[in-house]
């Protein structure tokens, strides 16, 4: 296993994992355990190099387990990795379309973004952090993109503010095929909103907390449209103006005093 | 005391079926140490001493893999024990745990003459069968099989529940070269994720999977086959000759009630595989957290339903709730865990209906809205149907709900397969005599084909599987040297 630090937060393993690699397509994740006490998590391939026989994730460290695997060194292996799970993104020339990451979103948009470019799309990339120092695969987003746009909370780098601003110029000025989206939960919620406005179709990703990944224990359940669907088989991705945002942030807290006790005990037991 | 043997027939009758030491249930109810304790030698003979060794065993027609009941318990008095898992042996792969968990009172117990008489109760089948596994588990007795001379013939087995890990160690004995591919990190399907601890210890899980690697089945877990491998794939470019699938029956049903999608109400697979496999119970020293509720409601009556109930006590509910929408006599659960559940505090909110799930002002379970039901006219099942009473709403406060209504079959796998026939309910069509479906070189059994069903005939649709399979791959001949691997 590669391991590369891009931040003090943000940081990028390559796994060997041939036979996911041999089967996955863009918008797919697996799930990974760090060892025999830990927590299964889904976490989306950012790249896949299919003669090496490896796969990419991208992560934030956001709790205990993201943390326990960026202590992993180059050759320790995750004990668990299970995958492709997910339905993948449908990819078709299109015409002209927007990409917009936010954060770690960025990782699991890029394989989007590539597939897109390569079926021959006009790519338009925003990418959206809090400041430049958030900011991640850059030059490989461009390298799959004919235009790209860079925001910054504290306007650190380009566009001093939120990518929907941006969006919102591109939106006013051209005609947009279609626009995905895939970031924190609030700024996909507020980039449907708009282009919901606009009448253009628009993907996001869901990161609802999961379990299997197969379709098992319902934990993944989210609402579109009115309807229950399980985001691991039946997405991650769905049409983000059928999304009910606020009941998917509800659900991401359900275990937000463990999550905490679970990342205290952790730096209890290495002060010991 | 005399011993059993020398009884007349007269004194065997008048013995009492004798009961499984137990934990106290005011106790037990807060860990998740095995609530029985098995039998000792001297109980263990007196039970099978109320046998009387009929001529035509009726018991041996209720069991679904026709196990050799008298023939067993006869070798028990006698003290030949290990003469007597042999036996057991011939039928079934997976003793201690048919003994725990098979519905004994609908199956073998349900037609033993003894139990027929008034005031009697039938002879305790399921508790000397876990008594003699036991026995040959904490002896280091094993299963001295001879295993055949290599076939060179190779089988993928598709899930690691009681289906596959039978089909895995029936077609092993028979020298083929087998292996089982698993979507979980560990391999033992429902018996490791679903039924709990306290019912079931996950060291005879462990102990049964390790007895099929010594057979030499290789188990690879974390191989989601639709997705990881495709049945096609396996057939054709990995050289298996035949496939079974035995993926069992994971898509948990849900209400379709408002108020389902809130913070705190979960499906038993979610919740039970938490504390289960992720081992929730010990959090944090393991990762996975759960929820732990201090009102908790659980809709549903069956064997889930109780595992449910009496794992949310364990982990620390102050009152626990079985909602349901019909009465006792109705429950589908196995009577022993409505007993054990009742004597541990598990309360029955009986002919009661949820409506809707209420939240609260941040989204989470605040309690469900229900009513009131009455048994009306039977339906086509013969059970009577439940209708609601009139302006008979009330309000049941809790902050944890688990939905355990029942689970049905997962299209991940069967969606991308082609040529594998479904019926109306998504299961996969299999030859109820041999598990073969309609695609070729492939089988199946287990839930996936019956719907939810048992341990115990799951296991039974693997033998016959196995047996088919092994028919199959011995009409092919001996492997020829210009075929693939
Ligand atoms: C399909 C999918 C793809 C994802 N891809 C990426 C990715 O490429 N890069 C990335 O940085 N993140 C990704 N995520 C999110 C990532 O899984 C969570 O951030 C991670 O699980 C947090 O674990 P933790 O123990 O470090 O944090 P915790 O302290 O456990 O939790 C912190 C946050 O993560 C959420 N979370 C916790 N456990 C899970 C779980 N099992 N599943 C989902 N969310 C959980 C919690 O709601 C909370 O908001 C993805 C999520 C899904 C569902
Ligand atoms: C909580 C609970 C309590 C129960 N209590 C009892 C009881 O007391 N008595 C009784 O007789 N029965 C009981 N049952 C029912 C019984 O457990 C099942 O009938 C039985 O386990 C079915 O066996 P199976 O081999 O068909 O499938 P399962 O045991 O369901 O095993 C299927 C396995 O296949 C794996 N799998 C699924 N999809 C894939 C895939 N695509 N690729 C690879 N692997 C896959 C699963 O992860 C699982 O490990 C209970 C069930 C539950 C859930
Ligand atoms: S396997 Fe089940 S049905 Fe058969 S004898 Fe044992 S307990 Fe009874
Ligand atoms: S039916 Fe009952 S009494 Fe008769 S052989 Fe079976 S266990 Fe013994
Ligand atoms: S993660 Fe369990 S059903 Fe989706």
């Amino acid at each position: 296993m590669g391991t590369f630090k891009n931040h003090d937060t943000i940081i990028l393993n390559e796994i060997e994992a041939p036979q996911i690699a041999k089967k996955a397509l863009p918008g797919q994740f697996v799930i990974l355990k760090a060892n025999e006490m830990g927590e299964r998590i889904p976490l989306t391939m950012a790249d896949v190099d299919k003669k090496k026989g490896t796969i990419t994730i991208i992560y934030m460290i956001v709790g205990k387990s993201t943390r326990l695997f960026s202590t992993l060194e180059v050759g320790e292996g995750f004990q668990d990795v299970v995958g492709p799970l997910g339905s993948p993104t449908h990819i078709e020339k299109r015409g002209t379309i927007v990409c917009v990451g936010g954060g770690t979103g960025t990782a699991v948009l890029h394989p989007i973004t590539r597939g897109n470019f390569e079926a021959g799309n006009n790519v338009i990339t925003i990418l959206g952090a809090r400041s430049r120092d958030y900011l991640i695969l850059e030059e490989k987003m461009a390298a799959v993109s004919h235009e790209m746009k860079i925001c910054t909370d504290d306007g650190s780098k380009g566009i001093h503010g939120f990518v929907t601003d941006a969006l919102k110029e591109i939106l006013d000025t051209q005609k947009v095929d279609e626009v995905i989206a895939i970031g924190p939960v609030p700024m996909m919620k507020f980039v449907s909103k708009l282009t919901k406005e606009y009448g253009v179709p628009t993907q996001v990703s869901l990161n609802p907390i999961m379990i299997d990944g197969t379709g098992m224990c319902g934990g993944c359940r989210v609402t579109i449209g009115g309807k229950t669907k399980f985001a691991c088989v039946d997405g991650p991705e769905f049409d983000g103006h059928q999304v009910d945002y606020d009941n998917l942030i509800n659900r991401l807290t359900a275990y937000r005093h463990e999550e905490e006790r679970s990342e205290e005990c952790m730096f209890e037991d290495e002060n010991i | 005391m005399i011993r059993p043997k020398d009884m007349t027939k007269k004194e065997r009758r008048q013995i009492p079926r004798q009961l499984m030491t137990e934990r106290h249930p005011k106790q037990r109810n807060k860990y998740f140490d095995e609530v029985t304790l098995g039998y000792s030698l001297k109980e263990a003979q007196l039970e099978a001493a109320r046998c009387i060794q009929c001529k035509d065993p009726q018991c041996i027609v209720g069991c679904p893999v026709s196990i050799d009941i008298p023939g067993f318990l006869e070798m028990i008095i006698d003290h030949k024990l290990e003469d007597a898992i042999g036996k057991v042996w011939e039928s079934t792969a997976l003793p201690a745990v048919c003994g725990r968990v098979c519905p004994q009172e609908i199956q073998c117990e349900a037609v033993c003459v003894v139990g027929k008489k008034a005031g009697r109760e039938p002879v305790g089948i399921g508790n000397l069968e876990m008594f003699i596994a036991d026995w040959a588990r904490s002896n280091g007795v094993k299963n001295k099989v001879e295993i055949a001379p290599k076939t060179g013939r190779k089988v993928a087995v598709v899930g690691s529940g009681p289906a596959g890990v039978t089909v895995a160690g029936d077609l092993a004995i028979k020298g083929h070269d087998v292996t089982v591919f698993e979507a979980f990190h560990k391999a033992g399907g429902v018996l490791l994720y679903g039924i709990p601890e306290f019912r079931l210890s996950k060291d005879i899980v462990d102990y049964e999977i390790e007895g099929l690697r010594e057979l030499g089945v290789k188990i690879e877990c974390n191989s989601v086959i639709g997705r990881t491998y495709d049945i096609d794939e396996l057939l054709d470019e990995y050289g298996y000759d035949a496939v079974f699938i035995g993926v069992g029956a994971g898509l948990p049903n849900f209400l379709n009630i408002p108020g389902e999608d809130l913070t705190g109400v979960f499906s038993a697979n979610e919740y039970l595989t938490r504390a289960n496999l992720m081992k929730a119970f010990d959090f944090p020293h393991y990762d996975t957290p759960i929820i732990p509720g201090k009102k908790v409601a659980i809709l549903g009556a069956g064997n889930v339903a109780m595992d449910a109930a009496r794992t949310a006590l364990r982990l620390g509910a102050k009152s626990v709730k079985i909602i349901y929408r019909r009465s006792r006599e109705e429950m589908p659960s196995r009577h022993i865990e409505i007993h054990h559940a009742e004597e541990e505090g598990v309360e029955f909110e009986l002919l009661t209906s949820p409506l809707e799930f209420i939240g609260s002002s941040e989204g989470r379970l605040a309690g469900i809205s229900c009513e009131r039901m009455e048994l009306g006219e039977p339906d086509e099942g013969g059970r009577r149907r439940p209708v609601p009473i009139k302006d008979s709403q009330f309000f049941i406060d809790c902050d944890l709900a688990i939905i355990a209504i029942g689970t049905k079959a997962n299209p991940l796998l069967t969606n991308v397969t082609e040529g594998l026939e479904l019926n109306e309910w998504g299961n996969i069509k299999a030859d109820p005599k041999t598990g073969k479906t309609t695609k070729d070189r492939v089988w199946a059994g287990g839930d996936i084909t019956l719907g939810q069903a048992t341990v115990i005939l799951a296991m039974g649709m693997g033998r016959d599987a196995a047996n088919s399979i092994d028919e199959y791959l011995k009409s092919l001949g001996k492997k020829g040297k210009n075929e693939k691997n």
